[in-house]
């Protein structure tokens, strides 16, 4: 008995060294005729939904299209080829971490795409500085984004922080109101979870700086199903405008549940979930005024060519949000190979100070943070549109009131 | 002597290995180092006294989070023993009144625990902080991270080989063979289960603390995630729970079966994990030394 311990003790010692070696040994990259771009996102685990709907699906689009067209264009006016090493993270910051981990110092990628998510983006942000990676993190709402940027100099924040889209919905919401249009009280409820309480953090100090009363003001457990309750209270309140910071399956409930119950406030905001392809169909085709986070200019040729190809490529439109933009990071990153090349530093200083087409538009970073996006959106004729910030290009006018459900 | 030696020598080859990993190898190492740890942790008290805890992600959680509070107030070394302390504590309170549970209500109590504390320190977070992530700054390299989980995991199979040698070990094995008769025979029952359990709880804490820096970002989204419990209790049971080296035997080639899923099947692997879940149980109930010794035993009959 002791014997075998002790045998199985070396055993295992030196099957944790000789297997781990083994695993690094791995393939030789082939030189030359590729480029390759590595990634790991959640393929299983919570985050597949939205690693799912908004991630996955414009990588394979964007790879799909590039390597149609030929391959990556390099400065010298070759075109290769793009080879993907892809890995799953389970949803766990730990092996996403290790996934970079080898996709930088084993696969030797060219270059490397961010997972989905602002916890993924944030874990990895420190790796793929120390490996000189630009990383272009799209999902990630933070308004911490200015520090970030400034701390990981070749890391980029596309989707802005939860002030401003709270400061977005009470701009819309302070014009109506001023119009006579709503009076001045505001149910709001949010989820308890970071990407909630970023927004009703937001959201507090801008409403009462508009003037607004928080009639009703409420937070519920991420993992909530039953909002008769909620609503009934929103309901109660005497606030012409209901804003629900939430997440898709909040969303979703709420707006079957303000249905079921009657419930017709002269505005109905939900966040994530909102500017999904599914939802008019949640909403029984009656989405028709429901306002939501993001948005697109949804009568841009740019914009419908993607919506389009989406469609044509994955099956679905994508949503009205973060994939548009997920997309345009693509083509900057494309834009500015084909004028630099693969060279770290040079495409990181490219991405942060070149100016790029995208199907979202001219997009030139401030600061290494995309700051010309859409705050709210409104479902108006069957389309997703954006209706703040309101002096922008493509601005839709918002509808309000809401038409009944 | 051997048997101090041989060990050791392992464990200084170990310490000697960011010499020449790369920086994914080094990762490797790190994972499968924290999981030997959480696996010989959790063996530790269950093992023996046949109580399938599933709150190890309770106590991993609470080190991430003790860090990710701590890291800019106190210097590392003290973030550390606070997080010690913590999981100390909630360990005490929680096995005194818990403890004498037994069966499936402990199995099912352990793991209401892990979502009672996530869901308390969300409350926490949203009606008294105001915020729900929290970053960890540290500048800690994945060599220090892995040398730390090294440190801790040989002084969890220390403690286990001392504990198996001594009267706590054999009070905890008399307490998994049947609890009366362990009354009967004057052990203190529960002070054995509360020593056991406030060890394991502490070692995993320290778990959870050492590999936050790795993460960045906490949330308790992020650090209460489940799969770590149940992972690491397969990982014992299939390398055996009862064993000094058990759940080091199945942890690193589970450990390492995982990662080569993540990049060949990326969308399978909680296919897999279920699959492993019911082989073990149903192929390997005792684990995988206990199953080849029966095999050899078998071959000797066959032979004479």
């Amino acid at each position: 008995m002791t014997t075998f311990t002790r045998r199985a003790t070396l055993g295992a010692l030196l099957l944790t060294a000789a297997s781990s070696l083994a695993l690094t040994a791995g393939t030789a990259q082939a030189e030359g005729e590729t480029i390759t771009i590595g990634y790991a996102v959640a393929r299983t685990g919570p985050s597949a939904t939205g690693a799912g709907i908004t991630t996955i699906p414009n990588y394979e689009l964007w790879v799909d299209t590039v390597n149609k067209a030929g391959g990556l264009k390099l400065p010298d006016g070759s075109q290769k080829m793009i080879e993907v090493v892809e890995y799953d993270d389970r949803s766990s910051n730990e092996d996403l971490v290790r996934a970079i981990e080898r996709l930088a110092a084993q696969d030797k990628v060219d270059l490397i795409l961010p997972p989905w998510g602002t916890g993924p983006n944030l874990a990895i942000a420190p790796l793929m500085a120390r490996f000189g990676y630009p990383q272009l993190a799209v999902t990630a709402v933070t308004d911490k984004a200015p520090e970030f940027a400034a701390r990981w100099d070749r890391s980029y924040w596309m989707l802005g922080g939860g002030h401003d889209y709270a400061k977005g919905l009470v701009d819309v919401l302070a014009a109506a109101r001023d119009a006579g249009t709503i009076n001045n009280k505001v149910a709001v409820v949010s989820v308890a979870d970071g990407f909630g309480i970023d927004l009703i953090n937001g959201a507090r100090p801008a409403f009462e700086a508009a003037g607004f009363e928080l009639a009703y003001d409420a937070t519920y457990p991420l993992g909530t199903s039953d909002f008769a309750t909620l609503l009934n209270d929103a309901q109660g309140s005497g606030a012409d405008s209901f804003v629900a910071f939430s997440y898709p399956p909040g969303s979703f409930g709420m707006t079957k549940t303000a249905q079921s119950m009657g419930y017709n406030p002269k505005v109905f905001y939900v966040s994530v979930g909102g500017a999904f392809p599914i939802y008019p169909g949640i909403a029984d085709g009656n989405a028709e005024g429901v306002m939501a986070i993001g948005g697109v200019d949804a009568d841009s040729p740019a914009i419908q060519d993607y919506f389009a190809r989406h469609t044509a490529f994955v099956g679905n439109p994508p949503d009205s949000w973060a994939s548009a933009i997920t997309y345009a990071s693509l083509e900057m990153l494309a834009q500015a190979v084909e004028r630099v090349g693969l060279d770290h530093a040079a495409l990181a200083a490219e991405l942060s100070n070149g100016t790029f087409e995208t199907v979202i538009g001219e997009v030139k970073l401030e600061d290494n943070q995309l700051r010309d996006l859409w705050w709210v959106g409104q479902w108006q004729g069957g389309a997703f549109r954006a209706v703040n910030p309101g002096d922008k290009a493509g601005a839709a006018t918002p509808v309000i009131p809401k038409p009944e459900w | 002597m051997m048997r101090i030696i041989l060990p050791l020598a392992g464990l200084v080859l170990l310490a000697l290995l960011p010499l020449w990993l790369s920086d994914y190898g080094l990762g490797l190492m790190v994972g499968a180092a924290t999981y030997v740890t959480l696996a010989s942790a959790w063996a530790l008290f269950s093992g023996h006294t046949h109580y399938v805890s599933l709150a190890t992600v309770a106590f991993y959680g609470i080190g991430a989070y003790t860090v990710a509070v701590l890291n800019e107030v106190l210097p590392y070394p003290l973030v550390l023993m606070v997080a010690g302390a913590m999981g100390a504590g909630l360990a005490l309170i929680v096995g005194l009144s818990t403890l004498r549970l037994k069966g499936v209500y402990f199995v099912i109590f352990s793991f209401g625990l892990a979502e009672l504390i996530r869901q308390l320190i969300t409350w926490y977070e949203v009606n008294v902080t105001g915020t729900l992530g929290r970053y960890i700054f540290l500048e800690i390299t994945t060599a220090g991270i892995y040398w730390q989980m090294l440190g801790l995991g040989a002084l969890t199979l220390a403690l286990t080989a001392w504990i198996h040698r001594n009267r706590l070990g054999l009070a905890l094995r008399v307490i998994g063979d049947d609890e009366a008769v362990a009354a009967h025979s004057g052990i203190h029952l529960a002070r054995v289960k509360l020593i056991a359990f406030v060890l394991s709880a502490v070692i995993l804490t320290l778990a959870g603390a050492i590999t936050s820096p790795r993460y960045v970002y906490v949330e308790p989204s992020i650090v209460f995630n489940p799969t770590v419990s149940f992972l690491t209790v397969i990982m014992a049971l299939l390398g055996g729970a009862n064993r000094l080296c058990g759940p080091m035997l199945g942890a690193v080639p589970l450990f390492l079966l995982f990662e080569w899923l993540s990049a060949h099947f990326p969308d399978s692997y909680p296919i897999f994990l279920g699959l492993m879940f019911i082989a073990v149980v149903f192929v390997l109930p005792n684990g995988v030394i206990a199953g080849v010794e029966t095999l050899r035993h078998k071959l000797r009959e066959a032979r004479s």
